[in-house]
Formats: structure tokens, C-alpha cells, sequence
């Protein structure tokens, strides 16, 4: 016993070290699989503070190109209501029967980063908000990423661009779908997978999520197809996306939730059994 | 009492400037300096290794809480600490067995070597953890020589202007 006290005390410095190394190495590893209660994340009152005064001071620089983009918006969505002919306008609709179907939320990015393997955004809207996890972030050119954890007024985002986000795509001519990944190389491109060789691909088509999961609803924009080749299989294309999103410039996003998503689960659930 | 103060202050301030300046500069992509390091090269020297452990850990934790980045700069930081003795010997050599460094007065040549090893040590283990894919093993090193040079050339500068002004 005495031997083993002195170990301990002649070993301390070391011992210590390799106790808050392991710490720090089950942090990282538990970081790099998904689906897993996360202690270590920007999503909490302590770094959202910070961020916010930070954020309140950057956000002046870029007022003009955030109002640029809005106006750019605002000319679209005018556009696209000018266009469509109304069919009910001189009928009342009861709003109870309407056909509502996502949940629109707007927020401020507080800290966003793009360089790293698993890259995060930091948002000043949280559970207050009912905002949960599994809701899809957009920007009104495409796609941002998932909401993955949420503190009482901050979420934290899960980007398109990290090794972790897989996200269900399509090919906006055809129905040919495939799979969002990224392979860490640029900010500005991602890998859509999995798409059958028997689809018309053509450089400079559009690519748009194909709204086979709940969370992003069918339609929204992704990005333009830059390269594409062939599998080593032959089967299957792999396709280069540049994204429509500059990823390192987000100011303001939109979280979207899907209303009818406990009806949809139930039903694949009762379906499954 | 002073001093401790004087700690704490420098301890909260580089937190802010990694989190607030540094990590969003992404020199040509990729190039971060992690200047926050700087708390760990002028630790005091007589105070006891278990304590700077402690607050090395504390400060890679405080940055990785901030980028999200799971536990790399605390795994990295803590590996510094560990290994701090080992580059005060190797740069500062006699001085350092008498125990009479003062980071304010030394030479200069001296000074700049320590700040290297620490420096590539501490990325080297920064960015493996980080990519955590040994196949990537040139992608680790290129990120560790920039990044590296970026930290030891602001570190310098820093030290320079803050720490040596009581001569």
C-alpha cells in the first residue's frame, strides 16, 4: 500500500497529464461521431454572450451587402406572387383548415467557421423559440445546414461542409437522387454521390434537395454542378457541386419546420412494423 | 497578488483575441494563428507543473467551447504543458537548471527557439487530433508548417512588445 501511495506521488505530474489527456481525447473522439449528446459546444450562455457582442459589432460592416441580398429576395419573392394566379382571392379561408406546412423561423449567425473537418454555425435562437434539434437551415440562396444541438436561446448548426452531414439530393431536371457529402477540400464544393449512371448529367445543372427526409423540404437549392465522373465501379456518378451559398459570408438564415413531421414519422414507424 | 492578477487578465484576453480575431483571419483558406499558446510559454517557471497542467487544460477547453471543435485544443495544450520543460531545457539550457529565466530579459535567439519547439508541438498534435486521419498525413504537416509559422512569427511579436518592456 505504502508502495503504491509513493508511485502516486512520485508519478503525479505524469499521472495528471495523462488524466486530462484522456479527457481531452474522449472529447474528440466523441466529437467525431454523430448522434451523441455533445458537452463541449458553442450552443450555451457563456460563448453565445460573447458571440452577440462580438456579432453586434461586426454586423455593421456588412449592413450593405445583407441589404443587397434582401433586396435581391424581396425582388423574387415579388416576382414569383405577381406571376401566380390566384384562384381564391375573393374567398375567405378559415385558417384553421389552411394548408400551412412549414414553420419559418429567422436568425442571426453568431459564429460560423468553414476551414475545419466538422464545422459549426452558432445561432441566437434556441429552444424559447421552439427550435429543436433536426430542423433545416437555409439562406434565401440554399442550403446551410442542420440544427444538431440547442441551448435555452443559442443552436448550434451542423454545416453542409463537414464529414459528418449527409443530405439527401436530387438533380433538379431529373429525379435521380444521391447523397450530400463533403470531402473537406474546398468551402465551395461538395460530392453528390450515389447518382445512377443512367441520369443526363450536364455541367451547370442545378441540384436541389429531393425532400425524401423530413427535415428540408423538397426544392430548395444547392448548387450548380462543376465536374462529374464516373465511379470506379462504373455504376454510379460522383458529382462536383459548387455550392449556391458562399459559406464563409452568412449573415442572416431561416430555419424551417416541417409542421406535418410527427405525422410523417408515425406513419413510417407504423409502416416499419 | 499582482502578478496572479496579471495572469488572469492575460489568461481572459487572448481567450477573446483567438475567439474573437484570430480564428476568423483564415489567411489564403486554411491559415489560423492559435496565439492563445502564448498564455503557456510565459507560465511562470518556479510555480508547480500540476497547477500550469490544470490551467492548460482549462484554457484548451475554454477554445475548444468556443470552436466547436470537441477536445483538440485541450488535448494539445495539456501535451504542451507536459512537455514545456522539455523545450525550456533544450532553448534556454543552463539557465533554465538554475531556475533564473526571466522571459523579459533573455536573449532574444534563446527566446525564439522555445517559441518553435512549443509551437510545432503543439500544432503537430492540434492538427492530428483535428483531421484524425492518419492517411492525411501531409495535409496534417502542411497545416502544422503554416500555421506554425503564422503562431511563432505573431507569438514573437507579441512577447516582444508586451512582455520585454522593463529593461
Amino acid at each position: 500500500m505504502q508502495q503504491i501511495f509513493n508511485f502516486v506521488i512520485r508519478n503525479k505530474t505524469f499521472l495528471l497529464f495523462l488524466f486530462l489527456f484522456g479527457i481531452s481525447l474522449a472529447l474528440t473522439i466523441q466529437s467525431h461521431s454523430y448522434h451523441k449528446s455533445v458537452f463541449i459546444n458553442s450552443a450555451n450562455g457563456l460563448t453565445g454572450g460573447v458571440y452577440g457582442t462580438i456579432n453586434s459589432i461586426g454586423s455593421y460592416f456588412n449592413l450593405k451587402e445583407q441589404n443587397q441580398i434582401l433586396a435581391e429576395e424581396n425582388k423574387r419573392l415579388r416576382s414569383t406572387v405577381l406571376n401566380t394566379k390566384s384562384s381564391k382571392s375573393s374567398v375567405n379561408v378559415d385558417s384553421s383548415f389552411s394548408n400551412l406546412r412549414y414553420k419559418v423561423t429567422v436568425a442571426d449567425v453568431y459564429k460560423n467557421s468553414y476551414t475545419l473537418p466538422n464545422n459549426y454555425l452558432t445561432i441566437n435562437k434556441g429552444k424559447k423559440d421552439s427550435i429543436t434539434r433536426d430542423l433545416a437551415v437555409i439562406t434565401s440562396k440554399g442550403i446551410v445546414g442542420i440544427v444538431d444541438n440547442t441551448s435555452n436561446s443559442y443552436a448550434r448548426v451542423l454545416s453542409i461542409l463537414s464529414k459528418k452531414s449527409r443530405i439527401n439530393a436530387k438533380l433538379k431536371s431529373t429525379n435521380h437522387r444521391g447523397s450530400l457529402r463533403w470531402d473537406t477540400k474546398s468551402p465551395n464544393l461538395v460530392q453528390l454521390e450515389d447518382i445512377s449512371s443512367f441520369a443526363s448529367v450536364k455541367i451547370g445543372d442545378t441540384i436541389e434537395t429531393g425532400g425524401e427526409s423530413t427535415i428540408f423540404p423538397k426544392g430548395i437549392g444547392i448548387g450548380t454542378i462543376e465536374t462529374f465522373n464516373k465511379d470506379i465501379s462504373g455504376d454510379t456518378y460522383t458529382i462536383q457541386v459548387r455550392l449556391f451559398n458562399d459559406m464563409s459570408n452568412i449573415g442572416v438564415v431561416y430555419i424551417l419546420e416541417n409542421l406535418d413531421k410527427q405525422e410523417i414519422q408515425l406513419l413510417e414507424k407504423l409502416s416499419n412494423e | 497578488m499582482n502578478n496572479t492578477a496579471l495572469y488572469i487578465i492575460r489568461f481572459i484576453v487572448l481567450i477573446l483575441v483567438q475567439v474573437a480575431i484570430c480564428n476568423n483571419i483564415n489567411f489564403l483558406g486554411y491559415i489560423n494563428p492559435y496565439i492563445y499558446i502564448i498564455f503557456i510559454f510565459l507560465y511562470p517557471i518556479r510555480d508547480t507543473r500540476l497547477t500550469l497542467l490544470l490551467v492548460s487544460f482549462l484554457l484548451g477547453v475554454l477554445i475548444d467551447l468556443f470552436s466547436d471543435s470537441g477536445g483538440v485544443h485541450a488535448a494539445a495544450s495539456v501535451v504542451l504543458a507536459y512537455a514545456r520543460p522539455l523545450a525550456l531545457k533544450n532553448s534556454f539550457g543552463m539557465l533554465y537548471e538554475h531556475q533564473t529565466i526571466k522571459f523579459s530579459k533573455t536573449d532574444l535567439g534563446n527566446l525564439i527557439t522555445y517559441i518553435i519547439i512549443a509551437t510545432t508541438l503543439h500544432h503537430l498534435v492540434l492538427f492530428s487530433l483535428e483531421i484524425f486521419n492518419i492517411s492525411s498525413i501531409i495535409l496534417i504537416l502542411k497545416k502544422t508548417l503554416f500555421s506554425g509559422i503564422f503562431t511563432i512569427i505573431l507569438s514573437t511579436l507579441i512577447i516582444i512588445l508586451f512582455s520585454r518592456n522593463k529593461t
